[in-house]
């Protein structure tokens, strides 16, 4: 299933990646890619509406900067409200992820 | 999603666009670091990225409702469309402006007259008290427009009920401003003192009448004025606290002016100024109604305490009416009266929206005319869905393309209905306009010199809302026909369409269609109006009996003259003689009542012995009456000037009264009188010394009625007014200021009122009139707008034909052939839609059956008369196409497909 992200999952990625720190839209998608060894293909169609619903929702916040070849980009962070959603999803996702190989390997 | 994304989602497309370049070049960057050429770099980089508009769509939808999104930008392609084509839309916007403006006047006098609630404090507590009168008539003298109860009945009520918190009386009267000469005529209330706070009326000036004000035996009460009265007649003058008014020549206060926008409690009318009841004996004597329990003037409201219902108001009322009712029974009653009186029981009901005399009135022309109105937008709808199906075909490609490219067809409805949508819009805009016009219109028509009609005609929700509901109920109806079926031909059809040399028939089904709906719903309102106009001239035909041509009726009013009682009758003899005398005047009589002039009197008689069944219409009337108004006299003789208070009481009869009461025997010599009350001086004996035709009394609609005429010099009481007839042969205008001089002359503070006979016989024909004028320009609109339509059709039938015709020629046929060919055809709809409409006509007519005079519903000649006259201007509009079609050369035709 390379490329193709569970549904949700994209998001939480997101708010992962920006947990380290602020980061443009380039950054965010290459840096899952590289963290992923490259299994997670981040399409920019996917990533800018992810990141415009985050942004609706008050979980990351943006604002104009300049990046690291001193270009100007649009950086993402973190909302306090955005942090607390890293925390409950990621125990979301470990619940999900147990319960999934709770069925593929009963033997163990 | 919030409201401020939508109206920023342009700002947030930018954001987004900058973002997304920005990204494109770091994306640059990376694959210049990798070594790639620039060119390269930027290729790799936008095969990476792919299309990034998609990506702002998606994101741009997500910041937008989409049905709003749409709506708009559909609104904006329609007006550019119509602002392309401004003719179409300026027909389109014109004629429902008129549908929908002819709707909304008719609705708004349906509910100024109906609907709306008083503009009083909590309308919903008035109740009105009236009495249940099981089906006996009330007997006595009746006066003013709502005469429900009595003086004394209104006192006992008063002080018995129970379930008001507050109740108040009041009757309307007509008073006299002006100290002499010409007549300053107001219209006049007489209040309780409870009236202004029952009703929760404010004083804008001053103070109103109060509980105080009214008490038995008042000397000089103050009185109230209107606002508007206030401001029309003291141009709206503070220091009118310190002035004097006079009404019918006695001098009020006046004490205050009532709030802006209150009119009383009947709709259709306004005061001018209100008055205590205590004031009764000072204007009207010793003929005063406040202890006469056979003297109906007053209408009596309540408003109902906060825990009692109307129900339990009127059991209360009704539990102590049998006590109330033998404590005031006039003595005067006849046996048979006094048992009617005495069952009567008092009653309740809602009085929140007031009283009326119109709703009774008209109520039937008004839902008629609603009704007629309503046919008159059918029209219009039809005719538009026409003009919008001629568009839709010459959209036809450009929808085909659009359905072909992935449109779907509810996308394509949605835009076609936006335009037809905005015509309504702005078409129900305009006809608010036509509306607030044509209602101000009809106020005025329906107003006559003795009932100045008063109408609150401000816009309020539910005109808006009526308005709104036929706008859209008309946008439906013209636009989702031909949009649907635009949308409903194959896109490869569409686009090849219009190649064929001669065009389907079946496409043409629904125009076709709607054309006959045109014509069968004219010739509905074609042969209405024809109906109501031709029961109009019936009732103008009716010969009355009398002549209204030159015929002048003169008011007097002495009360300031100062004349006592007994030497009245020497005075009008010598007026009347004088009136006699001027030059052009060639006959004058004493007459108590005009004809057809509303009022009226009538009697129980009793001939040999036995009261006769039904009621007598009375009149008094002074030698030469007849002449005067030309009613020939059968038998006998006319009054003389002997037959005064010294000889034998004379009568004379008409017709009618011989065959109903008289058995039809010869009547001269014999005897009657008028049944007597109990208590009183008998009536006198009147012995028959003349019979005169028939002629009618209260209105032109009734059947005749039997009328015994009485010498005016001979009655018993002589009021302090005097009517008379005057006939001129050099017309009425001719001698008016003649009289006027005359009665000045005479004396200077008595005043004078002129109407002529016609105008009494036009005002009683109101309603009558209305309908004739009001559905004729209905059905002249809708015909024109039929025949249009036809026309219409007809020329794009023959465009779309043009082919087919130019080879029928080329081939041999004539110019005749093909009108005739292009005539029949439109012959064929009219005759179908005008065998539709026949029925639909007789059907419509039966519903204003209690209109019409003289005729039937299914009249022949006038159904004849309708069709014919539809079926002329329906022929003439195709044959001008036709005529057309037939003048092209056929080879222009052949080259041009």
């Amino acid at each position: 299933m390379q490329g193709e992200l569970l549904q949700g999952t994209l998001d939480l990625l997101i708010l992962k990646t920006l947990g380290v720190g602020p980061a443009h839209g380039h950054t965010i998608a290459h840096s899952i890619e590289r963290r992923s060894d490259e299994v997670l293909q981040v399409e920019h169609g996917s990533l800018y509406p992810a990141l415009h619903r985050l942004e609706d929702r008050g979980w990351i916040a943006s604002f104009w900067g300049t990046s690291e070849n001193n270009r100007r980009a649009r950086y993402y962070r973190l909302t306090p409200r955005g942090r607390q959603q890293l925390v409950t999803q990621t125990g979301r996702w470990d619940e999900i992820v147990r319960a999934v190989n709770r069925i593929l390997r009963p033997a163990e | 999603m919030g409201w401020t994304r939508f109206l920023r989602r342009q700002h947030w497309d930018d954001e987004r666009a900058r973002e997304l370049q920005a990204y494109f070049e770091h994306e640059v960057d990376d694959n210049v670091a990798r070594g790639m050429t620039p060119a390269e770099a930027r290729h790799a980089a936008h095969r990476k990225l792919g299309n990034t508009t998609l990506v702002r769509e998606e994101i741009y939808n997500m910041n937008t409702i989409a049905f709003l999104e749409t709506a708009w930008r559909d609104l904006r392609y329609g007006a550019r469309l119509l602002r392309r084509n401004p003719t179409f839309a300026i027909v389109a916007i014109l004629t429902l402006a008129l549908g929908t403006g002819a709707n909304a006047a008719i609705f708004q006098l349906v509910d100024a007259v109906r609907l709306r609630t008083l503009p009083v404090v909590n309308p919903h507590e008035l109740v009105e008290v009236t009495i249940e009168t099981h089906g006996k008539g009330r007997t006595g003298g009746f006066m003013g427009r709502r005469p429900m109860l009595s003086n004394v009945l209104w006192e006992r009520i008063r002080d018995g009920q129970q379930g008001f918190s507050r109740v108040m009386a009041w009757s309307p009267q007509r008073f006299d401003l002006a100290g002499g000469g010409e007549a300053r005529p107001a219209e006049g209330l007489w209040v309780s003192g409870t009236f202004f706070e029952t009703l929760g009326v404010r004083a804008s000036r001053g103070r109103l009448i109060g509980p105080a004000d009214d008490v038995r035996g008042c000397a000089s009460p103050g009185v109230v004025l209107s606002d508007a009265f206030w401001r029309r007649e003291y141009g709206g003058d503070p220091g009118v606290l310190q002035r004097t008014i006079l009404v019918d020549g006695h001098r009020f206060d006046v004490i205050g002016v009532t709030a802006a926008g209150f009119f009383g409690v009947e709709v259709g009318r306004s005061f001018d100024v209100a008055i205590p009841i205590c004031a009764d004996p000072i204007l009207r004597g010793e003929r005063t109604r406040l202890d006469r329990g056979d003297q109906w003037f007053l209408s009596v409201f309540g408003r109902l305490k906060q825990d009692w219902t109307l129900e339990r108001a009127a059991a209360q009322l009704k539990a102590i009416s049998p006590a109330i009712f033998k404590e005031t029974l006039p003595a005067r009653y006849v046996p048979e009266d006094a048992r009617s009186y005495l069952a009567f029981l008092f009653k309740v009901d809602p009085a929140g929206t007031g009283v009326s005399n119109l709703r009774q009135a008209y109520s039937t022309p008004l839902w008629i005319l609603l009704g007629v109105t309503g046919l008159v937008l059918l029209v219009t709808c039809a005719n538009l869905a026409n003009l919008m199906l001629a568009r839709a075909t010459a959209r036809e490609r450009e929808i085909g393309i659009r359905l072909a490219i992935g449109a779907s067809r509810r996308r394509i409805v949605r835009q076609m209905l936006s335009e037809s949508l905005l015509l309504a819009v702005v078409g129900a805009a305009v006809g608010l306009l036509v509306a607030r016009w044509l209602s101000g219109f009809l106020v005025v028509f329906l107003s006559t010199d003795q009932n100045r009609l008063f109408l609150d005609l401000a816009f309020d929700w539910r005109i808006f809302a009526f308005t709104a509901l036929i706008a859209s109920a008309a946008c439906l109806l013209f636009g989702l026909a031909p949009a649907l079926r635009a949308t409903g031909t194959s896109p490869a059809a569409s686009v090849l369409g219009g190649r064929g040399a001669t065009d389907s028939r079946e496409r043409f089904t629904l125009r076709r269609t709607l054309v006959i709906v045109q014509v069968a719903v004219s010739l509905v309102l074609l042969v209405g109006a024809l109906l109501f106009a031709r029961s109009l001239r019936n009732l103008l035909a009716v010969d009355p009996g009398f002549r209204q041509d030159g015929v002048l009726v003169v008011n007097l009013d002495l009360r300031r003259a100062n004349v006592s009682p007994e030497n009245r009758r020497e005075l009008y003899d010598a007026i009347v003689d004088r009136l006699k005398a001027i030059p052009g005047v060639d006959g004058a009589a004493e007459a108590a009542i005009a004809p057809i002039s509303g009022n009226g009197w009538n009697q129980r008689v009793v001939v040999d012995g036995k009261v006769q069944e039904g009621e007598v219409n009375f009149n008094a009337v002074g030698p030469g009456y007849f002449q005067t108004l030309a009613t020939a006299i059968v038998k006998g003789r006319d009054f003389t000037v002997q037959d005064d208070r010294g000889s034998v009481p004379v009568a004379i009869v008409n017709e009618l009264f011989v065959k109903k009461h008289l058995g039809g025997a010869d009547a001269i010599g014999r005897r009657f009188h008028i049944e007597d009350s109990p208590g009183e001086e008998p009536q006198p004996r009147y012995e028959i010394v003349g019979v005169v035709a028939d002629t009618y009394y209260n209105n032109l609609r009734e059947d005749l009625v039997p009328i015994t005429y009485v010498p005016a010099m001979q009655e018993r009481e002589i009021d302090p007014y005097l009517q008379v007839v005057v006939h001129s042969s050099i017309g009425v205008g001719g001698v008016t200021p003649a009289i006027a001089r005359v009665i000045q002359e005479f004396n200077p503070s008595i005043s004078v009122q002129f109407t002529t006979m016609e105008r009494l016989v036009r005002n009683s024909l109101t309603s009558e009139r209305l309908m004739a004028a009001l559905s004729g320009f209905f059905g002249g609109l809708a015909v024109l707008i039929a025949t249009i339509g036809l026309y219409g059709v007809m020329a794009y039938m023959v465009a779309r034909r043009r082919m087919e015709i130019g080879i029928r020629m080329a081939l041999g046929a004539d110019r005749g052939t093909v009108v005739r060919l292009v005539v029949s055809d439109a012959g064929r709809l009219l005759i179908v839609g005008l065998l539709v409409g026949v029925p639909l006509a007789i059907l419509a007519a039966r519903t204003a059956r209690t209109l019409l005079y003289g005729l039937q519903p299914w009249d022949p000649i006038t159904l004849t008369l309708g069709a014919l006259t539809l079926g002329g201007v329906a022929l003439l509009a195709s044959w001008l196409p036709a005529h057309r079609a037939a003048r092209v050369a056929p080879t222009t035709a052949l080259r041009e497909s």
